[in-house]
């Protein structure tokens, strides 16, 4: 018998012993973090970089495939015992020693994950990780000159191209409110003692948001630059704009941050997304009732909101309880009772 | 049904008002569910982990009698805390709201022969929508006992305290062969139905895997211990079965719980829905490990009033709850674990026996209405 053969019997074996759990869910207990458990890491530090952002520290467990600088993570994390899912940069060089990684997060008006992450999160705590992805990458072969163009938070992913990379011709602009905002500003300064970065700092509070007509003046060969932009949509549909009107698309690089807009109303389209029906609800009819009206085959019990056999995956918009009128928002592991559930919003259901 | 309607002095405004304060009670514990519940489960459920581990560790030397003693008696806790506070709960839903996948009432599979998504069914959607509904709540007697006077006595019944024992030691098979609905589709055209074996093979898969852990894998590991540890996975499955059955038995079936016609649930009202559960249920008195014994299931009536509030929010609840018994004058049904398992055997006894049929009919609340 071959060792794959003999450790699969060996496994079967343990799963009758631990059954109805799987043997994992005893190991999860002292290991979270070993070979083959699902993919978790472990807090170790939390260091505040301004008045609202923070960097992370975190010892992902052994399935990590590890990452590419410029690329973000998915994490899981419970914020009032509830799991919420959000992506962040990774701010950490590829290839850290130590194995750890980061990420910088700051903190916006609202954000139960980023207030979580950077006032509340305590070093030991676990989270849940997805593999490393995105392709705001660099490229394989060496570009002769690069320029970041960077607004806010957007710094994030290009930091992590910054501590990975050295590059011989690297400029930088980056815009924030003031100087005391500039995530990693000392960081930044020491890289530009030490030549390996030339860098422009907008403030938008005195200087006004940065206008990329003045591209011009303060990176007079921008055009020949390989270039990577992250920040708000306005300023990356102008620097799309602007390198397009000028012939060089394919030197532009962009990463949106795209905070889903969950338009919360009364109603709106529902979308059975296996079946593929689309049809019109009110903000009054439970879910159930349209889907099942729709032809969609919808699993349900005591229609009354306390079997829970009609739970169902939101897969996108807004619902709302019918008894509480609470507003539950898609997500990653979002499932909702479609029998007292209605529609707040367009919405997608897996059905 | 009894001869006199306890909630006939109440009216139908004083009814949806009650439920409107039910409501309110619901939706504060609702806005308050956070971190401290969600590692309330956690722990529990780790601690289960442990326990049913260093049990099952203690049988391997059980040919020593302490050892067995110790070992027994861990591993029979451990499934009580397995069935009761965790996946009874867990299956409920209660715990949903953490969007923990594996803490989710969609992905749960309990130590239990009855497979998780079968017992849903049977419990969460028949039992709790139809409490104690002649013909539609299965669990009033199981289908195999008589519990109300109003129910046609037959000879057959005489035999109901014995059926009601061996169902106690049994209990989990009597529940997956009342999941299966056994009784009415053994016959001959519904055993064919392919939607009734698909259920009775993933029940027969379900005890086979349950047998073979309990009765031969852990054994055989055991070595030397293999027939002592059999007989503590016996007598932990029994002890299991009977406190569950016990404690169950005390949900319902004391003296002083309520009985509802078929027809009495028609256009029934969410305050009506809401007074069925309150006088379709009884309660157990005791201390806070008591009440985790049971799976807060001695918080009977707050459960089937908020069947998923997180279970360690009932304590806090059924002060509330028990303040409403007494504003609109209901007869909270409770009483320590003893005298209920007694009230409840009393019952079982009683209606082995004939009885004279009552002359005075509940009112039918439907009928009620329209006059109203
Ligand atoms: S059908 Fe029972 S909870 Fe929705």
């Amino acid at each position: 018998m071959t060792s794959t053969a003999l450790r699969s019997r060996a496994w079967k074996l343990l799963e009758m012993v631990t059954t109805p759990l799987l043997p994992s869910d005893y190991l999860d207990l002292v290991s979270p973090l070993r070979a083959g458990a699902d993919l978790r890491g472990r807090i170790e530090a939390v260091h505040p970089e301004t008045g609202d952002a923070a960097t992370i520290v975190i010892r992902p467990g052994r399935g990590w495939r590890g990452h590419t600088a410029g690329q973000y993570v998915r994490i899981g994390v419970d914020v009032d015992g509830v799991r919420l899912w959000r992506a962040y940069s990774l701010t950490s060089p590829a290839n850290r020693s130590d194995g750890r990684v980061t990420i910088t997060v700051k903190a916006i008006s609202d954000g139960k994950v980023s207030n979580h992450l950077v006032r509340r999160a305590k070093p030991g705590t676990l989270i849940q990780l997805d593999q490393a992805t995105g392709d705001f990458v660099l490229p394989q072969a060496k570009p002769a000159k690069v320029l970041y163009l960077t607004a806010g938070s957007g710094i994030t992913p290009v930091m992590g191209m910054l501590r990975d990379t050295e590059f011989d011709d690297v400029v930088m602009i980056h815009s924030a409110p003031q100087p005391q905002d500039v995530i990693f500003r000392d960081e930044l300064h020491d890289l530009v003692a030490d030549k390996k970065l030339r860098l422009t700092e907008v403030y938008t509070d005195t200087h006004g948001m940065l206008d990329i007509a003045r591209l011009d003046g303060l990176v007079p060969d921008w055009a020949e630059r390989e270039t990577w932009a992250c920040g708000p949509a306005g300023l990356l549909d102008a620097a799309e704009k602007h390198w397009s009107e000028h012939g060089v698309p394919e030197r532009l690089h962009t990463e949106r941050f795209r905070p889903s807009i969950v338009v919360a109303g009364d109603g709106g389209e529902v979308t059975f997304s296996t079946t593929g029906k689309i049809v019109g609800a009110d903000g009054a009819t439970p879910l159930l009732d349209i889907g099942e009206k729709a032809g969609v085959l919808m699993p349900s019990g005591c229609r009354m909101g306390i079997c829970f056999g009609c739970v169902t995956p939101l897969k996108d918009g807004a619902v709302r309880d019918l008894r509480t009128g609470e507003i539950t928002e898609a997500g990653p592991g979002v499932l909702i009772q479609t029998c007292v559930s209605a529609a707040a919003g367009p919405c997608d259901i897996e059905r | 049904m009894t001869a006199i309607d306890p909630t006939a002095h109440l009216s139908a405004e004083q009814i949806e008002e009650l439920g409107r304060e039910l409501d309110a009670i619901r939706d504060e514990v609702i806005a308050s569910r956070g971190e401290k519940d969600a590692a309330y489960i956690r722990k529990v459920i780790s601690a289960q982990r442990k326990l049913e581990l260093a049990s099952r560790g203690v049988l391997l030397f059980s040919f020593f009698p302490p050892a067995w003693l110790i070992g027994t008696a861990g591993l029979s806790v451990a499934k009580i805390m397995d069935n009761m506070e965790i996946g009874h709960n867990v299956l409920h839903g209660q715990w949903d709201w953490m969007r923990d996948p594996k803490i989710h009432s969609t992905t749960w599979e309990w130590d239990h022969v009855s497979p998780s998504e079968q017992w849903k069914h049977s419990h969460n959607e028949l039992h709790h929508t139809y409490t104690n509904v002649i013909g539609k709540d299965n669990d009033l007697g199981y289908g195999i006992m008589r519990v109300d006077e109003d129910q046609a006595w037959h000879p057959v019944h005489l035999g109901q305290p014995l059926w009601n024992f061996l169902n106690a030691c049994f209990f989990e098979y009597g529940i997956a062969a009342y999941d299966l609905e056994l009784g009415k589709n053994l016959n001959k055209r519904r055993r064919k139905n392919p939607e009734f074996r698909a259920r009775a093979k993933a029940v027969g898969r379900k005890i086979r895997k349950q047998v073979l852990k309990d009765y031969v894998i852990h054994p055989l590991l055991s070595g030397p211990s293999f027939l002592t540890t059999l007989a503590a996975t016996f007598t932990a499955n029994l002890v299991r079965n009977i406190w569950s059955h016990s404690v169950i038995m005390c949900g319902h079936f004391p003296e002083g719980v309520q009985i509802f016609e078929r027809r009495s649930i028609k256009g029934e009202t969410r305050g009506q829905w809401y007074l069925r559960q309150m006088m379709g249920s009884a309660n157990i008195s005791g201390s806070r490990a008591m009440h985790f014994m049971t799976g807060n299931l001695s918080h009977q009536i707050e459960h089937h009033l908020f069947p998923d509030l997180p279970s360690n929010r009932y304590a806090e609840v059924a002060v509330k709850v028990r303040a409403l018994f007494e504003k609109y004058e209901l007869e909270y049904v409770t009483g320590p674990l003893p005298k209920q398992v007694f009230s409840a055997w009393h019952k079982v006894f009683r209606l082995s026996l004939p009885n004279k049929k009552p002359k005075v009919k509940t009112p039918d609340r439907e009928q009620e209405l329209v006059a109203a």
